[in-house]
């Protein structure tokens, strides 16, 4: 009968949804519960201590862990950032250009810069000078590390323009030529502001990502003063043959990006009520 | 003396379909036309097609005299002489009112910030949302909106207007701020092309009614007269609808 509730069958009782839900629910702390004992237990919390939380070693990172590395990484990610925004954004609208070969032409650098590992893009720009010799990236390792981020950078900072562009309303264009504008006037006055302001969140995390990008200067073989962040954490761990400095860099990105990831949600947030 | 709109023998098609098939029409200066017609007909895109918002296929459109059809001929400098207003008022978002009727002023004819304000200010106030310079369109209502749109439309001192169903899109209770502002205008001599489904301020303001049907002018003619006494099958059957809408 449908008002008999299906586990009233004699003999055959089932387990309710809720009791198994309960049921799986404890199982899930058990597994946690075992797992965080074993992790108690079993790791040597010595030599760990030893090797990745030593203060001395922590100390005499100071005061150039800020003064140069978090100094490098800001200036390699926000160059090399800047780069990425202008050029991306001329990328983008050369994409959606009514000229065909501007729209294959910006295709292409998307598709074959998005495709590439930044890795491979550094590497390429250090050996750019043996393909053509007598040429240098002005700047020295500055205009390097900016020229390899941005060239990344801006394939996907493209991408990220035009769905900014194209969800600006027909409209909005129709409007201004309509008060006589030319095609590039309403771009400029009327289109590109909203488009920024619709592209602030994704292009936020595009900086985070930037961010951790710049770690890769290292293959670019810099020393000394140009060192960022992960380069640095790095000598210092062999220096001390410790990996306090590793962790202690870990954190100082930590300390960029997780403020950075807060502030694209309370952005993407905004987007939603506002305008 | 030149009229304000002549268009002869105008075409548009989308691909395959044929929204403008031969459209002849004049509308003198000073003149008010409304251009009435079931959706699909073709009005907008004939309105559009004036200030070349849509490029026509075959046939030419005069404004004052200058064939805009003629690619020679520069449209940005015929656009900034023609008003137009839209069904969703397409307000720039980011900007306030005031500076919505600022930017093409500056921009376009090149006036200085202060005049431009002056003429902003001057067109808000006229169209009865000058408190309202400060708000952005996102905190305006509908009827506020279409109304700073007009505004921005008047700034330019345009020879003639154009409206695309410019109540459409508003509640009922805000239509008549923005007809009022139109009725305004018409009072004052300006040169009006309107689509709207308004049946009472085309019989009041128009000086011709435009019946459209099918891409072609079915009637054309003084509102008593499209309107009151309409000659032809279709106008009777579409005036029908709109005026009796549940028969």
């Amino acid at each position: 009968m449908a008002d008999e509730p299906k586990t009233a069958e004699p003999g055959r009782a089932r387990l309710s949804p809720r009791k198994r839900q309960r049921i799986s629910r404890g199982v899930q702390y058990a597994v946690l519960t075992i797992a965080f004992v074993a992790l108690v237990v079993y790791a040597d919390w010595g030599s760990l201590a030893q090797n990745f939380a030593q203060p001395d070693v922590a100390g005499q990172m100071l005061p150039e862990l800020f003064t140069i590395a978090l100094k490098n990484t800001v200036i390699y990610s926000v160059g090399g950032f800047a780069f990425a925004f202008v050029f991306g954004l001329i990328v983008a609208l050369m994409r959606l250009s009514t000229v065909g070969p501007y729209r294959w032409l910006a295709t292409l650098y998307i598709e074959i810069f998005r495709g590439l590992p930044a890795l491979l893009v550094f590497l390429m720009i250090v050996f750019l000078p043996l393909a053509l010799p007598g040429f240098e990236v002005p700047g020295g390792t500055y205009g390097q590390a900016i020229l390899g981020l941005g060239l990344v950078g801006t394939a996907y900072q493209a991408e990220i323009f035009r769905a900014g562009l194209q969800a600006v309303p027909k409209g909005q264009t129709e409007a201004a030529r309509s008060l006589g504008m030319s095609a590039a006037r309403a771009q400029i006055t009327v289109v590109i502001p909203q488009a920024i302001r619709i592209v602030i969140p994704p292009t936020t995390n595009q900086f985070v990502a930037l961010l951790k990008d710049s770690s890769l200067v290292l293959f670019l073989g810099v020393s000394g003063e140009f060192v960022e962040l992960t380069k640095f954490g790095n000598d210092m761990a062999s220096t001390h043959a410790n990996a306090t400095p590793i962790l202690v860099a870990g954190l100082t990105y930590l300390i960029v990006t997780i403020p950075l990831g807060y502030l694209a949600g309370r952005l993407e947030k905004r987007k939603g009520t506002a305008r | 003396m030149t009229e304000a709109i002549e268009i002869e023998d105008l075409h548009k098609h989308f691909g395959q379909n044929e929204v403008l098939r031969g459209i002849d029409l004049t509308v003198g200066t000073g003149q008010v036309v409304c251009v009435i017609g079931p959706s699909g007909s073709g009005k907008s895109t004939l309105l559009r097609c004036v200030n070349l918002l849509e490029q026509p296929t075959k046939g030419t459109v005069r404004v004052r005299g200058v064939e805009v059809t003629d690619p020679d001929v520069d449209i940005d400098e015929v656009r900034r002489t023609i008003g137009m207003v839209f069904q969703q008022f397409n307000l720039f978002p980011h900007m306030t009112a005031l500076q919505n009727v600022m930017i093409a002023q500056q921009r376009v004819l090149k006036r200085g910030r202060k005049e431009a304000e002056v003429v902003a200010r001057e067109n808000l106030e006229k169209v009865g949302v000058g408190a309202k310079c400060d708000a952005f369109p996102a905190q305006l209502s509908g009827g506020q909106q279409q109304r700073v749109a007009i505004a921005r439309a008047l700034a330019m001192n345009p020879d003639l207007m154009l409206f695309d169903e410019p109540t459409s899109a508003l509640d009922p209770e805000l239509v008549g701020d923005v007809l009022a502002v139109m009725r305004k205008l018409a009072e004052e001599g300006m040169t009006m092309l309107v689509v709207t489904h308004e049946m009472g301020f085309a019989r009041q303001v128009a000086d011709r009614v435009v019946f459209m049907d099918g891409g072609v002018v079915v009637e054309d003619g003084p509102p008593a007269q499209v309107i009151g006494d309409p000659q032809h099958e279709r106008t009777r059957a579409f005036l029908h609808r709109v005026l009796h809408p549940e028969g």
